[in-house]
């Protein structure tokens, strides 16, 4: 099922193994294979409920909080599985950043949404975490338009801002992995186009992993592609296959738009 | 066109209705305050914070100091006992217990002693307290007063927690955040504007109580400030002198009513400024 046409080898940073989830009795996701690349951004699309936020909130066990949620088979980081019950959850969010739909910038200033994260996992002195806050500001391109209002609430930015904001916070815990639940779903045009750019320059550090339902962002911004229908993985690849030549006719069908 | 005319016709007429309803409410508050401004500015002087009640047919103008000290006394510690436990039991509810059996029970408990009428409050810790002790004292009172402004904290704390949004949990969960931390840090600080209102009305509440502290504080004709003894208060020397037969007494009692009246007025628009900052962000 994976296509691989690069010539360099790739290492696979996530991978799923005979994946399942359960909403109570309801079976979410059935039987997901797939690998996740380093350094490479993964879209997730298909029609609303069709399981693919289900998995992004699965690899940072965000899912926990929910007591009738669970997940059964192997989700591996780096080679460990991250649905076995001693993983230090708060460590595993250290490694795998999330950034979700709706931009929530916590009720302090701009300069805190940064350290709050930051200080979960690092003692850094005061000179360390100026540079940490500045570095993060700097990848998340807000920091020109924020250097003079740190000390501001992070709540009086604007949507777009509040987006690159939540970025920014997610990447100053130096994740390996940066999950993104749709995140521009809720901005306009102009801000939109600001954080595909950024989640393009981000792929330098970071793995990416995006869900979206504007298929031209799939297209535009990601390597690879996964199609998902009713809790199921119908097609995974290179974006430029599954948009240009997909094996499977429902692939065909959801993406020249005659479905869903 | 008709329909255009009709609805024109039935908005006016709520509109109306609704005017009519406000202006039956104001008339009545409207009256309450201008006597409570007429008798009691009258009563209003320097002696009025400066002596003690007078004993009845006093040759010297008397005043409240000691009512005044004394309600100042019993609500600070009511206040300061009930807060903490109040906002600790709100956070329970809102963060850990909201599916749990033991929540839920709280949280009905909790609604019977919000509407518990005050006097029962009294009473009760009349047998548990005063009745063990021997004698009515100003602990006695705060526990009372405490035992006030538990449940209207605990609802309050509950209530603006849970206006939180799970998305602000989430996201701070998705850092990597203990559930300590993100209430501590995150949630609570994202409701304290709410939580702060909540406890500037459950002193404006206390601040007028007068049948808890008949069972409890009692009064106090003198200065004193010993916990263990009858305490001074503003709602029962209110009361005393009010039904009392004396001019000067009455008098002295309208004075108290215009100060609780005020207090309580400076309390709510207090807990509006704090609401009004918290909208503003």
């Amino acid at each position: 099922m994976i296509i691989n046409e690069q010539t360099e080898p790739l290492e696979a940073i996530i991978v799923a193994k005979n994946l399942d989830f359960f909403y109570g009795r309801n079976h979410a996701l059935k039987d997901i294979n797939l690998n996740v690349y380093h350094r490479h951004v993964t879209s997730f699309i298909g029609p609303s409920g069709c399981g693919k936020s289900t998995l992004l909130r699965t690899m940072n066990r965000m899912y926990n909080l929910y007591p009738e949620q669970r997940a059964t088979g192997e989700l591996l980081l780096e080679g460990q599985n991250i649905l076995d019950d001693s993983i230090d959850v708060n460590m595993l969010r250290a490694k795998v950043g999330m950034v979700f739909q709706k931009p929530t910038p916590f009720p302090m200033s701009i300069y805190e949404n940064i350290a709050f994260g930051v200080r979960l996992h690092e003692k850094l002195s005061k000179e360390q975490m100026n540079e940490r806050v500045e570095w993060a500001l700097r990848q998340a391109a807000l920091w020109d338009e924020t250097k003079d209002i740190l000390g501001q609430n992070g709540m009086n930015l604007s949507g777009g801002q509040q987006q690159r904001l939540c970025i920014a916070r997610a990447i100053a815990v130096k994740p390996k992995v940066l999950l993104l639940d749709e995140p521009t779903s809720a901005l306009d045009p102009i801000s939109t186009m600001h954080i595909e750019e950024l989640i393009a320059e981000l792929t330098t550090e970071f793995t990416i992993v995006i869900v979206t339902h504007n298929m031209q962002q799939a297209a535009r911004i990601s390597d690879y592609t996964a199609y998902m229908y009713m809790g199921e993985l119908i097609e995974f690849g290179l974006t430029d296959q599954i948009f240009i030549e997909p094996k499977e006719k429902q692939t065909m069908d959801y993406i020249t738009g005659r479905f869903g | 066109m008709d329909l255009h005319k009709k609805r024109k016709l039935v908005n006016k007429v709520a509109l109306g209705l609704s005017l009519l309803a406000m202006a039956f409410g104001l008339f009545w508050l409207a009256w309450v305050l201008a006597t409570t401004l007429k008798l009691g500015v009258t009563g209003l002087s320097w002696e009025l914070f400066s002596r003690m009640t007078p004993p009845p047919g006093a040759s010297e103008p008397g005043g409240l100091l000691n009512a005044i000290v004394g309600s100042l006394i019993m609500i600070s510690l009511a206040t300061a006992l009930g807060t903490p436990i109040g906002i600790l039991a709100g956070i329970y509810l809102a963060e850990y217990g909201r599916h749990t059996w033991l929540g839920q029970a709280t949280q009905f408990i909790n609604g019977i002693l919000l509407s518990a009428p005050s006097i029962i409050v009294g009473l009760f810790v009349y047998s548990a307290y005063v009745a063990q002790m021997g004698n009515f004292s100003g602990m006695a009172g705060v526990f009372a007063l405490a035992l006030i402004v538990l449940p209207v904290v605990v609802a309050t704390s509950e209530n603006m927690l849970r206006l939180v949004p799970d998305t602000m949990r989430e996201a701070a969960f998705a850092l990597g955040a203990p559930k300590h931390v993100t209430i501590l840090k995150v949630t609570l600080k994202a409701s304290m504007a709410g939580v702060v209102t909540g406890i500037l009305l459950a002193v404006a509440r206390i601040a007028g109580e007068t049948a808890p502290l008949l069972f409890t504080a009692l009064s106090n004709q003198f200065w004193s400030i010993n916990l263990n003894k009858p305490m001074a208060n503003l709602p029962v020397t209110i009361f005393k002198f009010a039904m009392s037969p004396f001019k000067d007494w009455q008098e002295i009692a309208w004075a108290g009513v215009f100060l609780i009246t005020l207090g309580i007025l400076g309390l709510n628009i207090l807990a509006r400024l704090f609401l009004g900052n918290k909208n503003k962000q």
